[in-house]
């Protein structure tokens, strides 16, 4: 009985953990699709988990937070967006830099807003509220994120739009010759990516965790992009991906809270686990995964 | 004649423009939240250049630096985006502190306490390169991966192995032996540094006098062309991560036997933190040469020793070196920056003639 509690316990925080991960999947795969990787999910998660727990608290409401943390990602996939697209930039060096620029931004902000280096508490007027089980609260966000899986899986495989995006990652040529603006497609699917994410990182200071760290994202973004090696860019593979790792991740928020596993398995070699199942996970799945094959490339027009 | 010249410093131009906008941005976003930018950037380069103290212990800070820049520069010449440097570094530290269990004499204590941080670099790169030969695996992936796992190892490692049986808070210090001398009294500064420079232009020779560097290099630019010249992509995968690994583990032995006071790890790993990621930035400013990284490396170094002082003088948090950092890899991103500002400047002048104008 009481493993079966801990269980559900684990299972509850595994549906917050799965929130992040798999938010900022699904959006990169819509931006992979169109063509643009985006390695910079860090540090958008970082900074709109900054503003947005800015924001709410500025505000009084969870929800201009959530909103804000939206923005947020709609910025900097905007500004990734144009380097990638428009100046046919190197997207992988400007991913790097949103990752170093929101790493120094969280650290500063927190000073800067709060007087602290380390550790802010979201007052509780700030933060969203929980639908409450016995084992935990699960988060509205949680349900949403199911939704926008669905909603992207729809958009990719069944729209017309979803077409144009995957076209322009595949064969950029051909949807230019088709009549498609690929330069628009491209920066459409690279923002509204950005803006998931954001979502993701507002969720985290907002909802999950309730408070603020300079490393708060700890390597989630790239988990997500592992995600996305994971899911073969198939969101609802994604989803499956997110919760396996949110259920490693979680298993050591809950360890750290229980002090009988502790003195077998060093806290460590618990922390470890979420990045070797990730590193395990995506040697063990690649073999059969196809990327769009202009992907990375900025479309040169002849 | 003067557009071969211009061909050729565009690449410093354009590091140099970076600078200026990253510079630019910090200075907005201070404003933002009202610091006053120009003070700090005054407290920021006094610092650096203001005393010989400052210098030294720039040019102390750059020591690790120049080798990280060197493992992602290797990196990109031989076609990898290699991010794994971080825990590459924290892997050859371990290895440093290690040996200098040994008793050994002076001159050797030392050579062996550096080889063994390259190597324990170099086999922590060893899982990325295997896993995109053998199953496709992206480095950036695979590398950030391996980091985090290498910090939680470390974290164990220094507490439960290499504790200092006195301050639990910190690991053994490097046996006397092991250490080397230090270049000015009262700084962190160490013949460490020649250690460094010596790897760089090593580096340099092999990638560009060397059969191994040059087909190295035309993986790196163009694996079909390497393919149908007869060159094995998969060793010089190998080759690139290795060497990026022996540049990284030098960085941590050298973080260990050349950095005093203490010439040790403390259990949050704080003195080999972010010299991995560092490294990347500083690898983009230096266009990924050996040479440029030197220079590149010692900008980075400044702005790091400088952001203490900046922070205790015009109250600046230190962080903020961290976006400015961040702005110039932003920047450098988009390749035609000068091209950009070419283009926009005569812009931005007919508009100041127009607005006259009317």
């Amino acid at each position: 009985m009481e493993f079966f509690t801990s269980f559900l316990r684990i299972l509850v925080i595994s549906l917050n953990a799965m929130v992040p991960i798999t938010l900022a999947a699904v959006g990169e795969i819509i931006g992979e699709r169109s063509g643009v990787i985006d390695i910079g999910l860090e540090g958008i998660l970082l900074i709109s988990a900054f503003t947005g727990a800015v924001s709410a608290q500025a505000t009084g409401s969870p929800y201009v937070g959530l909103l804000a943390g939206i923005v947020t990602g709609f910025a900097i996939g905007a500004l990734h967006g144009f380097i990638s697209v428009y100046l046919k930039g190197d997207q992988v060096i400007s991913g790097v830099g949103i990752n170093l620029f929101g790493g120094g931004l969280i650290a500063f902000g927190l000073i800067a807003v709060w007087q602290t280096p380390g550790h802010h508490i979201v007052p509780a007027s700030a933060r969203m509220p929980k639908i409450d089980t016995p084992f935990g609260g699960i988060s509205y966000i949680t349900i949403l994120t199911l939704v926008i899986v669905f909603l992207v899986y729809y958009l990719v495989s069944n729209t017309k739009l979803g077409l144009k995006i995957n076209i322009c990652g595949e064969h950029p040529r051909a949807a230019d010759v088709a009549g498609i603006n690929v330069e628009r497609i491209r920066f459409f699917a690279t923002v509204s990516g950005a803006m998931l994410a954001g979502l993701g990182g507002a969720f985290m200071s907002l909802d999950w965790f309730g408070v603020l760290t300079k490393e708060l994202a700890a390597g989630r973004g790239f988990i997500a992009l592992a995600t996305v090696v994971f899911s073969k860019l198939n969101p609802l593979l994604a989803l499956l991906g997110g919760f396996i790792f949110g259920f490693f991740d979680s298993l050591g928020v809950w360890v750290s809270s229980a002090a009988g596993v502790k003195k077998y398995i060093p806290w460590q070699f618990i922390l470890m686990t979420p990045y070797i199942v990730t590193l395990l996970a995506v040697a063990g799945a690649i073999g059969r995964a196809r990327f769009p094959d202009k992907l990375g490339e900025p479309y040169q027009r002849e | 004649m003067l557009t071969r010249i211009y061909e050729q410093v565009k690449p410093i131009l354009n590091s140099f423009l970076a600078g200026l906008i990253g510079l630019a941005v910090g200075a907005i976003i201070m404003a933002i939240w009202g610091y006053a930018p120009f003070g700090a950037y005054d407290a920021l380069f006094t610092a650096i250049f203001g005393s010989f103290y400052g210098f030294s212990s720039t040019l102390a800070r750059a020591t690790p630096l120049i080798l990280t820049g060197l493992t992602f520069a290797i990196g990109v010449r031989g076609g990898i985006f290699n991010i794994g440097a971080e825990g590459q570094v924290f892997m050859g530290a371990l290895a440093a502190i290690s040996v200098s269990l040994l008793s050994l004499p002076s001159g050797i204590h030392v050579l062996v306490a550096i080889i063994a941080g390259a190597m324990a670099g170099a086999i922590w790169s060893l899982p990325p390169s295997f896993l995109k030969i053998t199953r496709g695996v992206h480095e950036v992936i695979s590398t950030i991966m391996l980091n985090w796992v290498a910090l939680y190892f470390g974290m164990y490692a220094v507490v439960e192995w290499l504790g200092d049986p006195q301050r639990a808070e910190k690991s053994i210090s490097a046996a006397t032996t092991s250490r080397l001398p230090i270049m000015v009294s009262g700084t962190s500064l160490t013949y460490a540094l020649f250690v460094s420079l010596a790897f760089s232009l090593l580096i340099f020779f092999l990638l560009w006098r060397t059969t191994l560097g040059f087909e190295l290099r035309v993986v790196g630019q163009n694996p079909a062309a390497a393919n149908y010249a007869g060159i094995k992509e998969n060793y010089s995968i190998n080759s690139t991560f290795i060497l990026g690994g022996l540049a990284a583990g030098v960085a941590g032995a050298l973080q260990i036997i050349g950095h005093p006071p203490t010439y040790a790890l403390y259990s949050d790993l704080s003195t080999v933190r972010n010299l991995g990621f560092d490294g990347i930035g500083v690898a983009l400013i230096g266009r990924n040469h050996p040479i440029g990284v030197i220079f590149a490396a010692v900008f980075f170094a400044g702005l790091n020793v400088g952001a203490r002082t900046m922070q205790i003088t015009a109250g600046v948090p230190l962080e903020m070196v961290r976006i400015i950092q961040g702005v110039i890899i932003i920047a450098l991103a988009a390749p035609e920056l000068i091209e950009l500002s070419n283009q926009l400047l005569p812009a931005v002048r007919n508009w100041i003639n127009e607005v006259k104008a009317s």
